[in-house]
């Protein structure tokens, strides 16, 4: 007969707690960008609503973005380092294939009794992290949850190439997510489409690199207006999906946070969703470039600092990028 | 139908780029004459997929030259 084992016991719901945000400090204009491919300012901003972005400084790390934003975070959830149980940390831009980015996080935040993983879920790894974080929390296995999105995509751009060199940029945001006594979290919307793989990806494997060699260090490379169609057409049903499970209308939403692909993909969203007028929409990108993971967090602080969105609100987030992957749900904001 | 079909495509035009309804006529090409880039033409494009029940590939899109272009292959595969 098998022992009777005890069950890890759980918070009722989970909420978002408190949010922050690093932006490097090097500002880099579009005129920058231009100096190495054949293009204008005024065709960045038509193309993407691009009209700076932040690079971090070469000695600046993906763990170093990350704690800066975490250490914000957990200082405005006004909970200890010591009581968080998980550092989950989304991003496709740290350089080691190991150790993970997170577990150095926990250490420098002073999370010495958490746990700690990467996930490499490109654009949407900020939401899949969302997801896995409410789960925690409610299944027992983390009390308070940390989850950053942070990516540093000037190392892994080619400069020279005209359709990704001034759409990518660096930064990193972090939520903290605990217990809760109401709902604050929706169900999640996810999914996967392997069969697009090519769409956003590298140029080569790293290991191809080191047997071959190139001019070029492997770098990303994306199929715009294949990731255009995809993101509009597939990405406003997620988006209708999430606020069905989640209960909630559009209308009754005070911000609308989609992953700042593109500017012209937002629009086109807002246009494919009928999204009432009155909803705020994100349009961080602006300011902060395509952070891919980190963008929905930054975007969210920039909401809530600029009050265009209001703390306690109801906002829709949606993740989607490379794999494809994409993930999305309607939370309380903190 | 294909004066249907015009006319319906004038309508996305419009909504997606503000291009003024009376402006898209058959002659006209996307990019030269209505200043429609190649973001702008996926979203007309996937309207008119919802609209008409078409399939459009990425690979025709660039083959679509003018609205006459456009109007031609939704009756042709409608």
């Amino acid at each position: 007969m098998s022992a009777a084992i005890t069950p890890s016991v759980g918070a009722p719901f989970a909420r978002i707690l408190s949010v922050g945000g690093y932006k490097p400090a090097r500002v880099v204009a579009n005129a920058e960008i231009c100096e190495r491919i054949d293009s204008s300012d005024e065709w960045i901003r038509e193309r993407s609503g691009i009209i700076e972005r932040r690079w971090a400084a070469p000695d600046e790390s993906v763990a170093d973005l990350a704690t800066n934003a975490a250490t914000v975070a957990l200082d405005r959830a006004g909970i200890g380092a010591e009581q968080v149980g998980m550092v989950l940390l989304a991003t496709v831009t740290h350089p080691y294939q190991t150790p993970s980015a997170s577990a150095e996080v926990a250490a420098r935040i002073g999370a010495v009794n958490a746990a700690a993983m990467d996930i490499s879920a490109a654009c949407a790894g900020f939401c899949y992290g969302v997801s896995l974080a409410s789960d925690m929390v409610r299944g027992g296995s983390a009390r308070y949850v940390v989850v950053v999105g942070v990516e540093k995509l000037s190392d892994w751009i080619d400069m020279d190439d005209r359709s990704t060199a001034f759409l990518f940029a660096d930064g990193a945001g972090a939520v903290v997510i605990g217990p809760s006594e109401e709902p604050a979290i929706g169900p999640v919307v996810w999914g996967s489409d392997g069969d697009q793989r090519d769409a956003i990806t590298m140029t080569q494997s790293l290991i191809d690199y080191k047997h071959e060699g190139g001019d070029i260090f492997p770098s990303l490379v994306m199929q715009g207006q294949q990731v255009f169609r995809w993101a509009v057409g597939e990405m406003s049903k997620a988006c209708v999906r999430a606020l069905d499970v989640a209960g909630v209308d559009a209308g009754d939403l005070d911000a609308f946070i989609p992953h700042q692909a593109n500017m012209r993909i937002t629009d086109a969203m807002v246009r494919a969703l009928k999204l009432p007028e009155h909803v705020p929409v994100a349009r961080d990108i602006a300011y902060t470039g395509n952070t891919s993971a980190a963008s929905i967090p930054l975007a969210m602080e920039a909401m809530l600092e600029s009050g265009e969105a209001p703390h306690g609100g109801t906002a829709l987030i949606i993740g989607f990028g490379a794999g494809l992957v994409y993930a999305a749900q309607v939370v309380t904001l903190p | 139908m294909s004066q249907e079909i015009l006319d319906g495509l004038a309508v996305i035009v419009n909504e997606v780029a503000g291009v003024p309804v009376e402006d898209v006529q058959s002659d006209k090409s996307f990019v030269d004459d209505l200043d429609i880039d190649s973001l702008s033409m996926v979203e007309v494009v996937m309207a008119a997929e919802d609209k008409w029940g078409v399939k459009i590939p990425d690979s025709e899109v660039k083959n679509l030259k003018t609205v006459g272009d456009a109007v031609a292959y939704i009756a042709a595969n409608q």
